[in-house]
């Protein structure tokens, strides 16, 4: 393994199909965007309903969260594959990855919303109704912007999970990464090692950005406090 | 203008208020003692639908309270200080009190804001305006809180225990204020055992005990000759 690793000519031939490494990153990128896009939405939606005081909506959303939390992700993308064509549902793969790590990945999202929500003291509820908000409007201006801080590290870490569970595509041929870096290993080359450590390469670039950035904001949002903590300190000392 | 007929509420199996019938007249300073837990924060709270009666009727200037309605008329009629300030964490001590005027009211920003500023000089808090509340002291926060719930330009204010939860050297700060506003033709109905500030400011105190209103009168009525020995043995107690 570790003398095909360096046999130059394998990294060659690597080289050599860049372009076609190029459009399944892209592709891979794409499934992440708009599976993002869809498990945010999904997560807040989901989210919002889990702590409504309408049982019926609390009861949709919990079973929205637990049977995507439930089943493996791998049933659910073969399910849409295979046995939603006799239904007459026939999707792409893409359009299929994007759906199904969107909503797989949304029930998880919510469940850090939800968390976030049930953090948030009841005051600031009664504040905001009092004033006259709506629901919507106490939600939105007032509820989930305290939540961040304390929902960020776990929806970090979906999103990082999402961009890693696209991969789940490769099983239906998606023209992902990971089944572009299977395609060029077992295309008679068996240059399994090159081949996927780029892959890799590639996920991480798409994975470690957003860690360092949540981690750096992360990080400011901690220093904004410890200011509040200072400028009280102050007070006190002008009180005194 | 505040009307209750009949409202009960019960939690549960809970009957927490009984029958209460109580009309506040426009201007009018109606002060509520009674012993814990004998529904004085559920009678104040009913008459902004923070609790919604499990029957019987609210009235605010002459409109029904629905559940339907409530939003909008308390929007535009009543405002709330609550014993925990409840003020947005997240939202500077100005942006609190632009918050509602801006996103509900539909005022510009610079008149909220000139507003705010006008608001804080009547609480003594000008220089406070850009900082966030968990910097303030807790007789600072609630005269914050008080001057957020004067910029909503409601002519009914609901206080509920404003200084029970104060640090003692600070809850004649708090009580100034409120005498200042008096003279103003708000109508404030306050919960509170300040009898002293009842004395200077209440056109009218109620005594509750067990969901029902015992006693009515002037303050003087209740120093001097209160009727019911219920009324007398909580008199005795706070006013030792
Ligand atoms: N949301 C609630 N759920 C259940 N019981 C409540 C709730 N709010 C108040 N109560 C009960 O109702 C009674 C009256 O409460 P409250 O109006 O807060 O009294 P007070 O303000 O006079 O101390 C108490 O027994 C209290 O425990
Ligand atoms: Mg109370």
């Amino acid at each position: 393994m570790i003398q095909q690793i360096m046999e130059p000519w394998r990294w060659q031939s690597l080289l050599a199909e860049w372009p076609k490494f190029a459009s399944a990153f892209v592709t891979t990128l794409e499934i992440a965007v708009f599976a993002l896009a869809l498990a945010l939405a999904l997560g807040v939606v989901f989210g919002l309903m889990s702590t409504s005081h309408n049982r019926l909506i609390r009861i949709i959303a919990r079973v929205y969260v637990e049977f995507f939390q439930n089943t493996p992700l791998a049933i659910q993308v073969f399910f849409v594959f295979y046995a939603l064509p006799y239904a007459g549902v026939a999707l792409s793969q893409v359009t299929i990855g994007i759906l199904c790590v969107g909503t797989y990945t949304g029930a998880y999202m919510s469940e850090a919303v939800r968390a976030g929500i049930g953090s948030i003291p009841k005051g600031q509820f009664e504040a905001a109704q009092s004033q006259g908000f709506t629901y919507i409007q106490t939600m939105m201006l007032i509820i989930l912007p305290q939540t961040i801080k304390i929902i960020l590290p776990p929806m970090v870490n979906q999103m990082v999970n999402l961009v890693k569970n696209t991969s789940i595509v490769t099983m239906i041929a998606g023209g992902d990464l990971m089944y572009r870096a299977n395609a060029f290993a077992t295309n008679g080359t068996m240059s399994y090692g090159p081949s996927y450590l780029l892959c890799g390469f590639l996920y991480f670039l798409l994975c470690f950005p957003l860690t360092t950035w949540a981690r750096r904001y992360e990080d400011r949002l901690k220093k904004r406090d410890i200011q509040t903590a200072e400028q009280l300190e102050k007070v006190e000392e002008g009180l005194a | 203008m505040i009307k209750l007929v009949n409202v009960n509420k019960s939690f549960g199996n809970l009957h927490v208020l009984k029958d209460v019938n109580l009309e506040v007249a426009e201007g009018e300073k109606l002060v509520i003692i009674g012993p814990s837990g004998s529904g004085k924060s559920t009678t104040v709270r009913c008459m902004n639908f923070l609790e919604e009666p499990t029957s019987g009727e609210v009235y605010i200037n002459g409109t029904q309270l629905t559940h339907k309605n409530k939003t909008e008329i308390i929007r535009n009629s009543t405002a709330m200080v609550f014993q925990q300030f409840n003020l947005y964490p997240h939202k500077t001590v100005l942006q609190n009190l632009t918050l509602a005027p801006i996103k509900l009211q539909k005022v510009p920003k610079a008149e909220a804001e000139e507003l705010a500023y006008k608001y804080l000089d009547i609480v003594g808090l000008r220089e406070k305006a850009g900082v966030y509340p968990s910097t303030l002291s807790g007789g600072q926060q609630q005269r914050v809180a008080i001057a957020r719930a004067l910029c909503s330009r409601a002519k009914i204010i609901l206080f509920d225990e404003p200084t029970s939860a104060l640090d003692p050297e600070t809850v004649q700060e708090v009580l100034d204020v409120m005498i200042k506003l008096s003279q103003e033709n708000i109508t404030m109905v306050v919960v509170t055992h300040e009898m002293g500030f009842a004395r200077q400011v209440a056109d009218r105190v109620i005594f509750m005990d067990d969901g029902r209103i015992l006693e009515e009168g002037s303050p003087e009525h209740f120093f001097e000759n209160p009727t019911h020995d219920r009324t007398k043995a909580f008199l005795s107690k706070i006013l030792k």
